[in-house]
């Protein structure tokens, strides 16, 4: 087997021009297949990140029928101190979860005393949410980063189009469960920037002061968020915590809760699903160009040796040897191209980390693409390549092994 | 009993509708150890009588043996693995592989062929490269080489895996009359020295004047065995 592997190699390097051309095709496409897969699942990884880590959270429960009527906010829609306990304690259940954090979500007015405008706000334990969601103080972009008591973090737009500043008085106004109207004054402890997504331009306040504009004694509850500690497992942690709720019915016997991935919360779900697509889109490609590159060179090198071959079976060459020795010439372009592309990928994402490539994704600005190639990538790539080479060489290597001896000789 | 034996043999070319007979009821019989010849012009059957003797294509009927093997019976496989044992071929143009050097031509059989262990190999190549003068050349590639000298190592390959039987067609057809001489010459004495049978096809001279028998065919019929000059040198 060495001794054919030297031959191939041999004969790779005899047509030096048309080797280095298919190798180079080869890479290239390995190089901007790595290239793409490693940058397209850094913007999603970015941009996934900031939607959970400061917004959403990795799953997330409400009282079935809440997010139908989400626009709204129906504080009528909220659960009770009951229902909160139970999620606590299933959650403790489940090791995997690394906090919890319930929020009063309601709708309401936002007064600088001279104009007013609509706001939506949630209402949160700050240690319980920024254990959740932890990216959320980041976003105060002036300002103390902390929720107190008797403070409001205001959205930007809402900054911007009031004028109101960090430390500027402010009044919320919201109806409450009964049709009564409430207000209550906030200093202005900071404003944040604003986030794609649903709940990205919401305001911030301690719960205590949600209950307390809401005219609310005891915990209401209107989404529970969920962060894990190990995001590859969303999906059967998500599983868990619907298979622990599900004994919680209705008395129509329907299930009482919903229990949501970021997945189903987020548009950006869809982007992401198009991002994947479109890789296997380039990896079609990819197995495209190996495909037609090799057929078309091996077919080529069977043609130009056919007495050779004719050679080397009258010589007394078994079938599947000659078989064998054009597999591995597929194989070793495969192998070599698949060599050369890797590299030229490890290096051109270096290159570009180093180079802190900035990408700006809706309002949010700044973002520093990190593409980064996880090995399992790598070898997926590398061993599609290379299976696609020794089967583009499977059709002329039949060829050359099926050929008459006698006819073999007699080409010119 | 001889080592070839041909009982009517006749091949057939089919070219779409139309059928060409390459060979008529040709007979004869080969004793192992012969230095012989076939000769006829171009288009009388001589390289498709060998091409048969060969096991590289198979007779359209008749019988034909070699080394105690109906050839018409062999398959791919099995006519492959026979030639490897028992056959060692000389071409017109030397057909050496270009990739391997000198050494590695002669090594090919021995190695993908018969698997034989590295002391082995090393052996009998470097035995037989001396005798075709060509030890000195060992570690060239073939376009680094005269055409004497490819045919040379031609002769080393085809010897090299003990075969009962060369065959050699118009092997000195792309010679100069001293090298093909020359080429002529290390044939015989190998075929003095390892007792093996050399079969040529051929229609030049200086092959005729040095066999022992000559097998004349034409029109795919053979028309006349007689002896010819050459013989053993014992």
């Amino acid at each position: 087997m060495i001794k054919l592997f030297k031959i191939a190699l041999r004969n790779l390097i005899r047509f030096k021009r048309r080797t280095l051309l298919t190798t180079s095709l080869i890479a290239i496409g390995v190089l901007f297949v790595l290239v793409f897969i490693a940058a397209s699942s850094s913007f999603s990884n970015i941009i996934i990140g900031q939607i959970t880590d400061s917004m959403l959270g990795h799953i997330q429960i409400h009282k079935r029928g809440y997010m139908a009527s989400i626009d709204s906010l129906p504080l009528t829609m909220n659960l009770n101190e009951k229902a909160w306990k139970q999620f606590r304690s299933a959650a403790k259940a489940i090791p995997e979860i690394e906090s919890i954090s319930p929020r009063i979500k309601f709708g309401g007015m936002f007064s600088n005393y001279m104009d007013s405008t609509n706001i939506r706000i949630n209402g949160v334990y700050p240690d319980m949410e920024i254990a959740t969601i932890p990216l959320l103080l980041s976003r105060v972009n002036k300002g103390e980063k902390a929720i107190k008591k008797g403070e409001i973090l205001i959205p930007e737009l809402l900054a911007t189009g009031l004028k109101v500043k960090v430390g500027d008085s402010v009044v919320v106004i919201a109806t409450n469960k009964d049709g009564s109207v409430n207000g209550k004054s906030f200093k202005v402890g900071g404003v944040i920037d604003s986030v794609t997504g649903p709940g990205g331009r919401d305001g911030y306040i301690h719960i205590e002061d949600a209950m307390d504009i809401l005219r609310i004694d005891q915990l209401e509850v209107s989404e529970v968020a969920i962060r894990i500690n190990d995001f590859s497992k969303l999906n059967k942690i998500n599983d868990q915590l619907t298979e622990i709720l599900s004994e919680n019915k209705t008395k129509q016997g329907k299930q009482m809760f919903d229990v949501r991935t970021w997945e189903k919360l987020s548009p950006f779900y869809n982007i992401s699903k198009m991002i994947d697509i479109m890789t296997i889109f380039i990896k079609i490609m990819l197995i495209a160009i190996v495909l037609v590159s090799i057929m078309n060179v091996m077919i080529m090198a069977v043609y130009e040796r056919i007495r050779e071959i004719g050679t080397i079976s009258a010589l007394g060459t078994m079938p599947e040897k000659i078989l064998a020795l054009f597999l591995i010439e597929g194989f070793s372009l495969g192998v070599v191209g698949v060599i050369a592309g890797n590299i030229l990928a490890l290096l051109s994402i270096f290159i570009m980390n180093m180079s802190e490539i900035t990408f700006n994704f809706s309002r949010q600005t700044g973002y520093v693409l990190a593409p980064e190639l996880k090995i399992g990538d790598i070898i997926f790539v590398s061993v599609v390549v290379i299976i696609m080479s020794v089967f583009a060489t499977l059709q002329p290597a039949i060829k050359a092994a099926k050929m008459e001896p006698v006819d073999a000789l007699r080409h010119v | 009993m001889s080592l070839i034996s041909a009982v009517d043999i006749n091949k057939v070319y089919k070219s779409g509708e139309i059928k060409v007979p390459a060979l008529r009821s040709v007979n004869f019989e080969i004793e192992s150890g012969s230095f012989i010849s076939f000769i006829g012009p171009s288009g009388s059957g001589k390289t498709t009588l060998l091409n048969l003797i060969g096991c590289l294509d198979k007779p359209t009927s008749g019988r034909l043996e070699v080394a105690g093997e109906s050839t018409s019976d062999l398959s791919r496989r099995g006519a492959a693995s026979f030639r490897g044992k028992n056959l060692g071929f000389i071409f017109q143009d030397f057909n050496l592989i270009p990739v391997l050097t000198v050494y590695e031509n002669v090594e090919y059989p021995l190695l993908i062929v018969q698997n034989l262990p590295y002391k082995e190999r090393k052996h009998r190549v470097h035995s037989l490269l001396e005798k075709v003068g060509m030890i000195a050349q060992m570690n060239k590639y073939p376009d680094q080489i005269s055409g004497g000298q490819k045919q040379r190592v031609a002769v080393a390959r085809a010897l090299v895996s003990n075969p009962r039987l060369v065959l050699a067609d118009e092997p000195t057809a792309n010679l100069d009359s001293k090298t093909a001489f020359m080429v002529i010459d290390i044939m015989r004495q190998m075929r003095d020295d390892f007792g093996v049978t050399f079969i040529f096809s051929t229609h030049d001279p200086k092959i005729v004047g040095e066999v022992e028998t000559l097998y004349t065919l034409e029109d795919g019929l053979l028309v006349n065995t007689s002896v010819g000059k050459g013989g053993r040198n014992d």
